[in-house]
C-alpha cells in the first residue's frame, strides 16, 4: 500500500483568508497544534482583494449607531432568512473585531479626533465601514498574516485539499497534494475548519479570484455536512465590463458611498424610478438629499444608488434589457460629477478611491476623475454555504467547523458590503476557540488508509487517459450554463435545462484527460477543481428551483413576488442515502423577543 | 492579430523558450494570452495567479525582461510586431516554467522583530492617530508583496546575496514597523546587521518597478539608512550614548 506524508494537528484549518488566519491565530491562542492549509501562496487569498471596508458599529463617525441598528440593518438586507443568533453575535462582537486588528498593526483611515473613521454602503443606516482608502482587504490580510507567523502555526502553502476523511460520524481528517511537485499529502486533525471562501468562478463573469471553486462547500456536502441558503448567490450590480478581457473586475460600492450615481445612455439617474417598499422610508427623494447624505448630513436620506446589491443590480439588467444600457451593455457610473460639487474633485476621488482610479487607467485607459466608467452586474458573493451552529461555528458533522464565506447564517437571502469582513472576524474567532475546544475533548479518529488509497489513484487518473476532454474546456462550459442559465434572473424552464446539462458535464468531467507530469500542473489542478464546481453548480440550481419565489439575491421570472407561506424558510442541501442530492426545508426559528422588538423600532 | 509569445519552459534542470502564437482581443494583458496558450496549446504550463485585478502580487514574471505584474501588463503596450518574450524571476530559484520559489521571502519576514504597540490611549483600549502622522507608513502597507522589487535588486538578482541582505520589501516593511506612530520597537541594530542595509547603494532600481507606486528608496530605505547611520556612526552621539548607558 502506499504510504504518504503525513501531518498530524489538533486543529486542521483548510484556508488562510481573513477567515482562516483569524481561525489559526485563536485555536494558537488556545494552546493547540495548529496546521494552516493554502491553495496559493500566503496572503494571496481572496480576502486580499476586498476594497470598501469592514462593518462595525464603533459609532465614530455617527453616535446614533449600536449593535442594534447594525443587526437591524442585517437582517432586513438578508430579507429575515438570516440566522438571528448569528446577526445578534455579529453586530455585537464586530467592533471588538475591527479594534484587535488595530492593536495587531493595522492602520486605518482616521477621524479629525484621531479615531479609525467610517464611510456610508448600501443598506447601512450610518456611516459604518472601517476602511483604508479602497484597499481594506489587503490591509486585514496583511495585519492578521504578519501576526500569525509569530504563533507557532504551520502552514501549508499552494497545498489543495482534495477530500475529507471520516471515522464513522466524526472527521478524522483531510488528504489533499502540494502543487510544486504534485505529490500528496495526508493531515490527520481532531478538529478540523473549513474556510476556503467562495464559489464564484462557476460563473462567467465574476470579481472572484481563480481560488473561487467552491472546494469547502464540496468537501463537506460530500463528507455529510448540509448546505444551506445555496440559491443566494450575489451579484454585486458594479463589475467591470470593457474591455472584454477585464470584465467582471469589481467596481467598489464605495464609489457610490463617496457620491457616485448611476446613469443610463439617455444620463438618466434611473435609479430613483423603483424603490422597494422595505426601504422607502430610508431613501432620499431627491437627487440634492441623497448627495448631502454622501457628504454626511445627519437630516438627509441615503440617495438609491446605495439601496442593497440585489435591488441595484436588477435596475441595471433592466436598463440594459430595455435598451438603455451604455455602449458595451452596461451602465454609466460617474464620481466625476462630484467637481461641480466640490473642489479639487479629481485629488478627493484619487485620494478615496486609489485603486480604482488605478484600475481605470492602467486596464480601459479611462480616467474616472473625468469620464464616467461603464459597469455591470457580476458574480461576487456566496450567501449560502455549510450550515453551521451560531454560537460553535461546527456543521453538522461532529468536528467538522466552517467559518467566512464557507459558511451559511449570518446574511439570509442577501449580504450588506462590508458585512463580510466582520463576518470573517467574529466567526473566525469563534471557530477558532471553539475547534480548539472540540480537538482537547476528543480524540483523534483513526485514518482509513485504504480509502485514501483510493482517492489517491482517482486523482491521478486523468494522467492516464490517452484522449479525454481538455478540463480548462469543460470548465468554460459549466461557467457558460451557469451565467445564462442560473444567473440574476431564473426562470423554472431554464433552470431544468441546467441541470440536465450538468448531468451530461460530469460525465464529461469523469473522462477529462491532463498531460505533462504532476509538478505545476495547473490543468491537473483544474481537473480537480471540476468536481467541487459541480457539485456546488448543482446545489444553486436545485435550491432555486426549490424556491418558488422572488427574495433577496434570488430573483424568479415565473414567480416576481415574495410569497410569505412558503418562502419563510431555508433551504438545505443534502448528500442523500443513494448519493442523490436532495433538497429539504428548514423552517425559521422563532426569533428572540427582545431582537423582535428591535426589528419592529427600527422599522 | 496574431502574436508571438516566447515562453520560457522548463524547471529547475533545465528548459528553453518554446514558441506560441495566438490570436488577441483588444485589452488583453499578458496574463490573458498565457491563459489562452494554457487553455488551447499547452495545458500543463505552470503559471501562478489568483486575482487577476492586480491585488494580490502572484503574476510576477519578467515580460520582454522586465518584472511586470502579467495581469497588469497590457498587450497593446508592447511592441507586438517582435515576439513577447516571457520568462520567470531571475532572482528566485526555478519551480517550473513561470513559477519560482518565493519561499526565501516568508522565512526573511518572519526573523523580523514584529509590531510592539505601546499601551491604548483610551480607556476603552483604543488609540489616537492622526491621518497625517499615518500617511508615510499606509503607503508602505500599499505593499502586495509581489516581490519584483526583490527581483530587480542587483544584490539579490546578480549577486545572490540572500543570506546578507533582505532586500527592498522587507526594508519597507521594517520602515512601516519602525515609523509606524504606536509601535516600540527597535529594529535599528536588526536593519543594519542581519538586513545588510549597507548593501543598498540606492540605484533605486526597485522603486521603477514597483507596482504600487512605493517609493521605495526614497521614503523608507534612505530615512531608514539615516536612523542607522545616526545611531551607529555618528561620533557625537555614539558618545552620549555611552555616557547614558553608563549612568
Ligand atoms: C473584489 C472584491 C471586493 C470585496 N470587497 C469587500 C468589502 O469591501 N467588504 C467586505 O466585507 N467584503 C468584501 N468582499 C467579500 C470578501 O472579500 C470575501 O467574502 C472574503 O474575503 C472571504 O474570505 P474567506 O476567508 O472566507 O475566504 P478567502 O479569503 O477567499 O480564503 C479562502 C482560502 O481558502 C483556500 N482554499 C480554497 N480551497 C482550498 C482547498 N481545496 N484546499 C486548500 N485551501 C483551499 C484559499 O487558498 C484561501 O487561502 C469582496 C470580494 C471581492 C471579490
Ligand atoms: S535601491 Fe537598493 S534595494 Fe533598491 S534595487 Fe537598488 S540596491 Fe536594491
Ligand atoms: S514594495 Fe512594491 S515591488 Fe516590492 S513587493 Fe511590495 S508591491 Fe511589490
Ligand atoms: S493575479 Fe493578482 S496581481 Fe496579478
Amino acid at each position: 500500500m502506499a504510504t504518504f506524508d503525513q501531518y498530524d494537528y489538533d486543529v486542521l484549518v483548510i484556508g488562510a483568508g481573513g477567515a482562516g488566519l483569524r481561525v489559526a491565530i485563536e485555536a494558537a491562542a488556545h494552546g493547540v497544534s495548529v496546521g494552516l492549509i493554502c491553495k496559493s501562496l500566503l496572503g494571496k487569498a481572496h480576502t486580499v482583494m476586498a476594497e470598501g471596508g469592514i462593518a462595525a458599529a464603533l459609532s465614530n463617525v455617527d453616535e446614533r449607531d449600536n449593535w442594534k441598528v447594525h443587526f437591524a440593518d442585517t437582517m432586513r438586507g438578508g430579507q429575515y432568512l438570516n440566522d438571528w443568533h448569528m446577526a445578534e453575535l455579529h453586530a455585537k462582537e464586530a467592533p471588538d473585531r475591527v479594534r484587535e486588528l488595530e492593536a495587531w498593526g493595522a492602520l486605518f483611515d482616521r477621524t479629525k479626533d484621531g479615531r479609525i473613521l467610517q464611510r456610508n454602503f448600501g443598506g447601512h443606516k450610518y456611516p459604518r465601514l472601517a476602511h483604508v482608502g479602497d484597499r481594506t482587504g489587503l490591509e486585514m490580510i496583511r495585519t492578521l498574516q504578519d501576526y500569525s507567523i509569530h504563533q507557532g502555526i504551520e502552514v501549508h502553502m499552494e497545498c489543495t485539499i482534495i477530500s475529507l476523511l471520516k471515522n464513522g460520524e466524526q472527521v478524522a481528517g483531510a488528504f489533499g497534494y502540494e502543487r510544486e511537485k504534485g505529490r500528496f499529502k495526508l493531515f490527520g486533525a481532531k478538529a478540523i475548519v473549513i474556510a476556503t471562501g467562495g464559489i464564484g468562478r462557476a460563473y462567467k463573469i465574476t470579481s472572484n479570484s481563480w481560488e473561487y471553486t467552491g472546494d469547502g462547500h464540496s468537501l463537506a456536502y460530500h463528507a455529510g455536512a448540509e448546505l444551506m441558503d445555496m440559491e443566494f448567490v450575489q451579484f454585486h450590480p458594479t463589475g467591470m465590463v470593457w474591455p472584454p478581457s477585464v470584465r467582471g473586475i469589481l467596481v467598489t460600492e464605495g464609489v457610490r458611498g463617496e457620491g457616485g450615481i448611476l446613469l443610463n445612455r439617455e444620463h438618466k439617474r434611473f435609479m430613483f424610478d423603483e424603490i422597494p417598499e422595505l426601504y422607502r422610508h430610508q431613501t432620499a427623494d431627491n437627487e440634492e438629499e441623497g448627495w448631502k447624505y454622501t457628504q454626511g448630513d445627519r437630516s438627509a436620506k441615503r440617495p438609491p444608488e446605495l439601496l442593497t446589491r440585489d435591488h441595484v443590480a436588477r435596475c441595471i439588467v433592466r436598463e440594459i434589457k430595455e435598451g438603455r444600457g451604455s455602449p458595451h451593455n452596461g451602465v454609466f457610473l460617474d464620481i466625476s460629477w462630484i467637481k461641480t460639487k466640490i473642489p479639487n474633485a479629481a485629488e478627493y476621488i484619487r485620494k478615496k478611491l486609489p485603486s480604482m482610479y488605478h484600475q481605470f487607467k492602467k486596464l480601459a485607459d479611462i480616467d474616472i476623475t473625468k469620464e464616467a466608467m461603464e459597469v455591470g452586474p457580476t458574480t461576487h458573493y456566496m450567501m449560502g454555504g455549510i450550515r453551521v451552529n451560531a454560537e460553535t461555528q461546527m456543521s453538522t458533522v461532529p468536528g467538522l467547523f466552517a467559518a467566512g464565506e464557507a459558511a451559511a447564517g449570518l446574511h439570509g437571502a442577501n449580504r450588506l458590503g462590508g458585512n463580510s469582513l466582520s463576518d470573517l472576524l467574529v466567526f473566525g474567532k469563534r471557530a477558532g476557540e471553539f475547534a480548539a475546544k472540540f480537538a482537547r475533548e476528543n480524540k483523534q479518529a483513526g485514518i482509513d488508509h485504504q480509502a485514501v488509497e483510493v482517492i489517491a489513484n482517482k486523482a491521478v487518473e486523468p494522467f492516464e487517459r490517452t484522449d479525454g476532454d481538455n478540463p480548462f474546456q469543460v470548465q468554460y462550459d459549466l461557467q457558460e450554463i451557469m451565467q445564462d442559465l442560473v444567473g440574476i434572473v431564473r426562470k423554472e424552464e431554464e433552470l431544468l435545462k441546467a441541470i440536465s446539462a450538468l448531468e451530461k458535464l460530469q460525465e464529461r468531467s469523469r473522462k477529462v484527460r491532463v498531460i505533462g507530469n504532476r509538478e505545476y500542473n495547473n490543468g491537473w489542478h483544474t481537473a480537480l477543481d471540476l468536481q467541487h464546481l459541480l457539485t456546488v453548480s448543482e446545489a444553486i440550481t436545485r435550491a432555486a428551483i426549490a424556491r418558488k419565489e422572488s427574495r433577496g439575491a434570488h430573483f424568479r421570472e415565473d414567480y416576481p413576488e415574495k410569497d410569505e407561506q412558503t418562502g419563510n424558510c431555508n433551504l438545505l442541501l443534502v448528500k442523500g442515502p443513494d448519493g442523490q442530492m436532495q433538497v429539504k426545508r428548514a423552517s425559521l426559528r422563532e426569533m428572540r423577543a427582545d431582537l423582535k422588538q428591535i426589528i419592529d423600532e427600527m422599522k | 492579430m496574431t502574436v508571438t509569445f516566447q515562453i520560457w519552459r522548463g524547471n529547475a534542470s533545465g528548459g528553453k523558450f518554446e514558441s506560441y502564437a495566438i490570436e488577441i482581443a483588444e485589452g488583453m494583458v499578458v496574463l490573458d494570452a498565457v491563459h489562452q496558450i494554457q487553455a488551447e496549446q499547452a495545458n500543463d504550463l505552470a503559471v501562478r495567479w489568483n486575482c487577476k485585478a492586480g491585488k494580490c502580487g502572484s503574476c510576477s514574471a519578467e515580460v520582454n525582461g522586465i518584472p511586470k505584474l502579467m495581469c497588469m501588463t497590457r498587450l497593446s503596450d508592447l511592441p507586438l510586431h517582435k515576439p513577447v518574450l516571457l520568462q520567470p524571476m531571475k532572482a528566485f530559484p526555478l519551480i517550473r516554467d513561470l513559477v519560482t520559489d518565493v519561499s526565501w521571502n516568508f522565512s526573511v519576514k518572519k526573523k523580523i522583530k514584529k509590531f510592539k504597540p505601546r499601551p491604548p490611549d483610551a480607556k476603552d483600549g483604543t488609540w489616537r492617530m492622526f491621518q497625517q502622522d499615518i500617511d508615510r507608513v499606509q503607503e508602505f502597507h500599499k505593499c502586495i508583496e509581489c516581490f519584483l522589487c526583490q527581483d530587480v535588486c542587483h544584490v539579490l538578482r546578480e549577486h545572490q546575496l540572500h543570506d546578507a541582505f533582505i532586500g527592498p520589501r522587507f526594508l519597507v516593511h521594517v520602515a512601516a514597523l519602525e515609523m509606524h506612530p504606536l509601535d516600540m520597537e527597535d529594529r535599528l541594530e536588526e536593519v543594519k546587521k542581519a538586513g545588510g542595509i549597507g548593501y543598498c547603494n540606492i540605484t533605486k532600481c526597485c522603486t521603477t518597478v514597483c507596482p504600487e507606486d512605493i517609493t521605495i528608496t526614497d521614503n523608507a530605505i534612505i530615512p531608514l539608512k539615516e536612523r542607522v547611520a545616526d545611531r551607529f556612526y555618528d561620533p557625537v552621539k555614539k558618545f552620549f550614548r555611552f555616557l547614558f548607558a553608563n549612568h
